[in-house]
């Protein structure tokens, strides 16, 4: 019992620092990686002893250092309670809902065989939608506790964005939870090894099953994080910074840090859903499959290799939203309510049913 | 599962629940609401209610609550003097949450619920995603349908009421 708490905790805490690191990092991928999209420098005044790092000092200390000793600005006539509560509620849940993705397969040692997921629950991927609804109390409270018209017209433009594009993200779900017959994040992932047929030597991705529900998934998910092109709800040409924009300091940045924390779980997501988590093409637990031949691996290689193929999917997957974020113009408010309820929520819905109809043709 | 944290998560619940009604700010009393749907959604985690649990974040918590602060929000309703209601009346509501609660505790003692642990004798699959998805499309098929054109029906009048024409 001890144990298992012990081992429970251990993966949390790992996965938890994980995500934070990832999401330090991505901070400096998107300034510099905007810097180089819009043929800037960016980031690069920072420097100890003359070592700028190509910016990460700057995003990786310098801001965070300015960020946690600025002065905390509370408005005149905000809720200070809810003031203070609003970013705590904005992160918790992002962070919350990795729990339930899968970053390895099992790794043993000696009899002990570990889960490498933090929470193995019979609900699986309804937590991960329990947590984005939950999301948005960050949003409202912020746009609300701040006293300010900025603020509040970014919160309610927020919260009707999440709710709508929730929807169409729930189909989609729906559809893979209905290809693979399982809630379950990890049976998912193991669902998704091998081939897609003999004959055919792609590997058994979810993507190749439901590439509708892909990108039904991957626009959801873009617009639950509140990203170009969809940050109507901060959108710094209208509503200076949003819900956000009477937050300094610490605040700010847990707000900043939601964002990628919030990429990041949605690129978790797609790798789980779509690009078969952990799996590496051709590898089984005890080695590389190929065609005929195998070659055995030691199973901590094995597990490393997972890990590592987990880690390089959710990264390319981060980096493709940063690159959707610094390349597309954003929507108009009427665009972006047409796209969610008019386009992906009856696609996604029309997924369903021919989801539903192909597995009763199939499995008769 | 663990008597202890039952009892402290009943206890913030209460607490929680008391904050919707005694807090002035409708902005308050709706974020208590949420609150208390979310500790809720943890008393059915201890009742191995894991599916009714996560439901009840994603549908009320999390969906129908943020239109409920929506609305507040977009009317912009300030906080609320705090009405003495009639004494009579006070009476009267107190009475009968009295009555309920007694009627509940009776309830409770005459089925046995109170005798034994809190989820002894359940099967080990109770509250499974799956075996509440078997119950629900055979044993239960015809409530269930019967629910979704009620639900289709709140939908089409909700279309029809925010369709019609204002002169």
């Amino acid at each position: 019992m001890a144990l298992d708490i012990g081992i429970a905790a251990i993966k949390a805490l790992v996965v938890l620092l994980m995500v934070l690191q990832l999401a330090g990092v991505l901070g400096w991928i998107e300034r510099k990686g905007s810097a180089l999209i819009q043929d800037r420098i960016g980031a690069n005044r920072a420097n100890v002893f003359g070592f700028a790092g190509a910016g990460l000092v700057n995003t990786l200390m310098a801001d965070p250092l300015k960020f946690i000793t600025k002065e905390d600005v509370v408005p005149a006539g905000a809720d200070h309670l809810l003031h203070l509560l609003a970013p705590c509620v904005n992160l918790f849940p992002a962070l919350v809902a990795f729990a339930v993705i899968p970053f390895g397969d099992v790794l043993k040692i000696g009899d002990l065989e570990i889960n490498l997921q933090v929470a193995r629950l019979d609900v699986g991927v309804l937590y991960v939608l329990a947590a984005a609804s939950l999301g948005v109390y960050g949003v409202v409270l912020g746009g609300w506790a701040s006293n300010d018209r900025w603020s509040l017209l970014g919160g309610i433009r927020g919260s009707a964005q999440m709710i709508s594009y929730e929807l169409a993200m729930g189909l989609a779900i729906v559809s893979m939870v209905m290809t693979y017959g399982t809630l379950d994040l990890q049976t998912m992932a193991r669902a998704q090894g091998g081939t897609l047929a003999s004959w055919l030597p792609l590997p058994a991705w979810g993507i190749f099953y439901q590439p509708v529900a892909f990108l039904i998934f991957l626009c959801a998910g873009i617009a639950e994080s509140k990203r170009v092109p969809f940050d109507l709800p901060e959108a710094e040409s209208e509503l200076v910074s949003g819900y956000f924009t009477e937050y300094s300091g610490v605040k700010h940045l847990m707000f900043f840090m939601t964002d990628f924390v919030e990429v990041i779980i949605v690129s978790g997501l797609v790798t789980t859903l779509f690009f078969g988590g952990w799996q590496v093409p051709g590898l089984a637990r005890d080695g590389f499959h190929l065609g005929a031949a195998t070659i055995p691996l030691p199973h901590l290689v094995v597990v490393l290799l997972q890990l590592i193929a987990f880690t390089v999917k959710v990264v390319v997957f981060c980096w493709l939203q940063i690159m959707i974020r610094w390349t597309v113009p954003r929507f108009r408010y009427d665009q972006l309510m047409r796209l969610g309820w008019k386009g992906l929520l009856p696609l996604a819905l029309a997924n369903v049913v021919a989801t539903a109809a192909v597995l009763l043709a199939v499995q008769g | 599962m663990s008597l202890p944290l039952f009892v402290i998560f009943a206890a913030l619940l209460i607490v929680s629940a008391l904050g919707v009604i005694l807090q002035r700010n409708p902005v308050r009393s709706a974020l208590s609401l949420v609150v208390t749907l979310f500790l809720l959604a943890v008393v059915f985690i201890f009742l191995e209610a894991h599916l009714v649990a996560l439901l009840q974040i994603v549908v009320y918590a999390g969906a129908i609550m943020v239109l409920f602060l929506f609305v507040i929000m977009l009317l912009n309703l300030q906080s609320e003097p705090v009405e003495v209601g009639r004494v009579g009346l006070r009476f009267a509501a107190a009475a009968a949450g009295s009555l309920f609660a007694l009627q509940l505790i009776w309830v409770a003692r005459a089925k046995g619920f109170l005798a034994g642990g809190m989820n002894d004798g359940l099967p080990a699959d109770f509250g499974s995603t799956t075996v509440l998805g078997e119950k629900l499309f055979t044993q239960y098929l015809l409530p269930f349908e019967i629910t979704s054109v009620l639900l289709l029906v709140a939908i089409i009048g909700a279309v029809v009421l925010a369709k019609r024409q204002v002169n």
